[in-house]
């Protein structure tokens, strides 16, 4: 894979898009996340890992205001906040994909992601209803990007597919097209990868990194998989417990004792 | 924009001038074209001061430049081209395909590309590679065209062996495949490539960008107006047109060199047969380095100006091909054979009701379709009858299928299973089978309208004369005639002899109506200890036609029985399994379930009592199978690209297995090299079962 290293472009190291500080996060008497911090810079793929209930998806959900923090705060391109709702975040910039995939199952997969250019719509009810110039404009334009994005997934032949009839691998990639329909500058993956095969797996990786090189996304992500983790993120951070354990480049990580302890176990090497 | 629905017929030659390169002066006279088109004048103009011209092919439409040139002043605006891309169908004219073309050449010669070096076309089939083939032979260079699923090292023997300068590929995966491998290719000076994606932010001194190309082309055209006309008229018929490499089923892929009158007379003769005109539909959807399929669309579209419908992707071939209905149609054995696995599996999830009714009518179907296509005489009831099936069931079907307005339909590349065969004919689809060699540039034999014997592949095609030799071997000769093997010479020797006879390497027969029937590759003939010889493919395409078995091959040479390795169609049996709520955890574990290999054994045994009854086979019912754990991979060197079986290296990889199939054992350890996506090898090891087979009283023994 040498010419896949050379086509690597350096992130763009200074600007941080991302802020996150202090956060710490309750529910009721249980800390899911405490005191942690950290930063994306703009162009990077950012990685959160941890163990099992290690507060990794909480936290993704801190940064898309789906939660709340208890105190700290979230700096997202400059601008410090505290409470946000998930859809402000989303015409912000930020996108995300879940866990357990949430997409419309009985709709096409061309439809659902169309659903991703829900708010770059700027025309209203009555010329939508009626399908006058600027809404007709407006769907040719979302149409555009969307069959741009069926390409760069190479969905071309599920386009009109319903998306429940499609196994699970491609569903996540349904997932990851409606997420890049909102043309996002972050996009929150959580567990991209999850119950995938290898070839699945690979396939989803390159699409990850096309995503970050081609179209320029800095990307946060949430992966149990150490060794797509390890070739993928320019950075990682390590949750236990709801506090952070590590941070730095994947070299880094791989020799830093807290984490082998926490994360790895004692068998070392075995992280690639 | 304007249409011109009915072009000029009277200007335009007739075939059979295009192609004896009869010049028609009307023809001249009619040279609408007038942007960046020549006029017929300045090509038939000597170019230049040293350029020097045969005297008769200066008019001629001899080569694939020219007809592009006759093309564009005859229907400017028809369309040459469509590629179906965002989900829309774009389309080119022949007058656009012609500036493309123009920009490319002058692209191509302003890098440096010179008549007789060759450029590498490496990729999926797109317009643009096509622009790419027409543009190397306007040079004079000579295009070869490679598959584009072809392995890193496959490429190298083809690109060294054959000393290429240029290299047009299609996208990302293809440059990587050549970079890793340059440092081996002294000769490769530039690769362009079609596609961008992933090689933006790439910089290598070898790369250029297709666009890029063109828009040097466009530059260098300011300064040399007349450069396209020029070279143009350079090159003529008798100049090498392509090399083609062949699959290599027997022995490593040899370099094939066509010339253009190879291609064109051969292309003429067989498409006037069949009435293929300009108005044709066709997808160009299989690999253009097949020289079937270079053939139909390359040779056929040029030469007589059809439209070419690009698939969106390999995996969408299916749906375009729906969509665009085509009227001339080619596909390999494996492809009819996946259709009717379609339609049994939608078959398998229906009521009962429309089972019984389809069941009826694919009877009566059989009995009549095939003779209704041969106009042979059928009573007016059963015609009745008939008419009532085709609107319930065989005009839906087609329409499923895409194949409603089929009006010629091939199969070629490989021997077709007779059940197949006739089930299209059944329905009404006018299949035929042709006979064809990457030596002979296209049809050696092809089967007439109304004349189709389905063991024959046909009577010659005209102009070609067929020759059994004393060991049975099939001998050839056409104007198609290769010119030679690449850097061959003593290949070339042994295949054509001082006449001019071609040794095709396979065995058949004359029939008394003057088919010839081709029997199996002479090196692949089994001999069993008793001395009975058969063709291993007649029993392996039994065996394929059930939708279960994806392939098959048959062992037996020097033993006393035979035996066969299967393997299954994951997806029908998967599907099959589920309806059966077996659990399985992957192809290994399933392939290996009792259900399974009762399932196959069933049908081996269905087979078994058809070679019963057949005169001559009863003695080579299969004995014992079993289910290979792994698919048979071109990647894996097991298959050609072509999905043609490589008896040699299965004989030799599975030695052991194969030992085991003759032994008493009920399991046998084998061990299969497989080749991931990504390249990296890995062993493939597992404890196969081997089942035993009723074998059938022999009952045709006598005849």
């Amino acid at each position: 894979m040498a010419t896949q290293e050379t086509l690597r472009v350096d992130p763009d190291v200074g600007e941080v898009l991302l802020r996150v500080e202090n956060v710490e996060l309750a529910f009721g008497g249980v800390r899911a996340l405490n005191n942690v911090s950290f930063s994306v810079r703009r162009g990077e793929i950012f990685s959160i890992i941890g163990p099992n209930g290690a507060g990794k998806s909480s936290m993704l959900n801190c940064i898309n205001g789906f939660y709340h923090p208890k105190t700290g705060s979230i700096i997202y391109k400059g601008n410090r906040r505290s409470r946000i709702r998930p859809h402000r975040a989303a015409s912000q910039g930020i996108a995300r994909t879940f866990q357990n995939i949430a997409l419309f199952k009985g709709m096409s997969v061309l439809a659902n992601i169309m659903t991703g250019r829900h708010l770059k719509a700027e025309s209203t009810l009555v010329e939508n209803a009626f399908f006058l110039g600027r809404a007709r404009r407006e769907e040719f334009d979302h149409r555009k990007t969307c069959e741009h994005i069926i390409q760069f997934l190479e969905i071309q032949q599920y386009r009109k597919s319903i998306v429940s009839t499609l196994p699970y691998g491609l569903q996540k990639r349904v997932e990851l097209g409606r997420a890049l329909a909102a043309e996002p500058e972050l996009l929150l993956l959580d567990e991209p990868m999850a119950g995938m095969n290898l070839e699945e797996k690979q396939d989803m990786a390159r699409f990850i990194l096309d995503v970050n090189r081609q179209k320029g996304v800095t990307i946060c992500l949430i992966e149990h998989d150490m060794g797509v983790v390890m070739d993928l993120s320019d950075q990682i951070v390590v949750l236990d417990h709801g506090g952070k354990i590590g941070e730095g480049t994947p070299d880094e990580i791989r020799i830093n004792p807290h984490v082998v302890e926490a994360y790895l176990g004692v068998k070392q090497g075995e992280e690639a | 924009m304007t249409y011109v629905i009915f072009p000029n017929l009277t200007a335009r030659p007739t075939d059979s001038q295009v192609a004896q390169g009869i010049k028609s002066e009307n023809f001249r006279r009619t040279a609408l074209y007038q942007n960046c088109a020549p006029t017929a004048t300045n090509l038939s103009a000597p170019g230049g001061g040293g350029i020097k011209m045969d005297e008769r092919s200066r008019d001629a439409l001899d080569t694939f430049p020219k007809l592009l040139i006759y093309h564009a002043q005859q229907r400017t605006d028809h369309v040459a081209m469509r590629e179906k891309n965002l989900g829309i169908w774009q389309t080119w004219t022949w007058g656009e395909v012609f500036g493309e073309v123009r920009a490319l050449t002058a692209g191509l010669a302003a890098m440096g590309l010179k008549p007789r070096d060759r450029v590498a076309i490496l990729g999926d089939n797109r317009p643009q590679l096509y622009w790419a083939l027409m543009a190397s032979q306007t040079t004079g260079a000579v295009p070869i065209p490679i598959f584009p699923d072809a392995s890193v090292d496959e490429v190298q023997y083809v690109l060294s062996n054959a000393a290429v300068r240029f290299a047009v590929v299609e996208n990302q995966e293809q440059v990587d495949k050549l970079l890793s491998i340059k440092d081996r290719l002294p000769t490769l000076e530039a690769i362009i490539y079609k596609d961008p994606r992933g090689l933006q932010n790439f910089a290598a001194p070898l790369l250029h960008a297709f666009s890029t190309v063109q828009a040097r082309g466009r530059d260098y055209l300011i300064e040399h107006p007349d450069f396209f006309e020029e070279q143009v008229s350079i090159v003529c018929g008798d100049d090498p047109a392509v090399v083609l490499f062949t699959a290599g089923t027997t022995r490593t892929p040899r370099g094939v060199v066509l010339s253009y009158s190879n291609l064109l007379e051969t292309a003429k003769r067989a498409t006037d047969m069949d009435c293929i005109g300009e108005h044709e539909e066709v997808v160009a959807y299989l690999p253009m380095a097949w020289v079937g399929a270079h053939v139909f669309y390359y040779c056929h579209g040029m030469l007589k100006g059809f439209c070419l419908n690009f698939p969106e992707s390999s995996d969408t071939v299916f749906s375009d091909t729906q969509e665009i209905a085509p009227t001339y149609f080619l596909a390999p054995p494996r492809l009819w054979e996946s259709f009717i696995t379609k339609v049994d599996m939608r078959m398998d999830a229906c009521s009962r009701v429309r089972r019984k009714l389809f069941t009826y009518y694919m009877k009566l179907a059989q009995r009549l379709g095939s003779r209704i296509l041969n106009r042979q005489p059928v009573s007016f009831g059963e015609r009745v009858q008939y008419a009532i099936g085709d609107r319930l069931i065989y005009a839906p079907l087609r329409r499923q299928l895409g194949l409603q307005h089929v009006r010629v339909a091939y199969t070629g590349g490989e021997a077709i299973g007779n059940d197949i065969f006739e089930f299209f004919r059944a329905i009404g689809v006018n299949l035929k089978q042709f006979y064809c060699q990457t030596e002979s540039s296209g049809f050696i034999c092809h089967q007439r309208d109304c004349d189709v014997n389905p063991d024959t592949v046909g009577p010659p095609n005209q102009g070609v004369e067929l020759r059994i030799d004393e060991h049975g071997e099939v001998l050839y000769r056409s104007p198609g005639t290769f010119m030679e093997y690449l850097n061959d010479d003593a290949a070339t020797r042994s295949v054509k002899t001082k006449e001019g006879w071609v040794r095709s390497g396979e065995i058949g027969v004359i029939t008394e109506s003057g088919h010839l029937r081709i029997i199996d590759r002479a090196s692949d003939m089994i001999r069993l200890n008793d001395g009975t010889e058969f063709s291993p493919k007649f029993v392996e395409n039994k065996l394929r036609f059930n939708q279960y078995i994806k392939e098959a091959v048959v062992f037996g040479d020097g033993r006393s029985s035979v035996t066969a390795v299967v393997n299954v169609d994951f997806d029908v049996i998967s599907g099959w399994a589920e309806r059966r709520n077996l659990t399985f955890t992957g192809y290994v574990d399933l392939v290996q379930r009792d259900e399974v290999h009762e399932l196959i054994r069933a049908h081996i045994e269905a087979v078994n009592k058809e070679l019963a009854v057949e005169p001559h086979w009863g003695a080579n019912q299969i004995s014992r199978f079993l289910i290979l754990h792994k698919e048979l991979d071109p990647d894996d060197g097991e298959v050609t690209r072509t999905r043609k079986i490589r008896r040699h290296v299965i004989s030799e990889r599975y030695a052991e297995m194969i030992e085991s199939l003759y032994g008493d054992d009920d399991t046998t350890y084998v061990e299969a090299p497989v080749t991931y996506e990504d390249g990296s090898k890995g062993i493939l090891a597992a404890n196969l079962r081997v089942t035993t087979a009723n074998i059938h009283p022999s009952i045709g023994k006598a005849g």
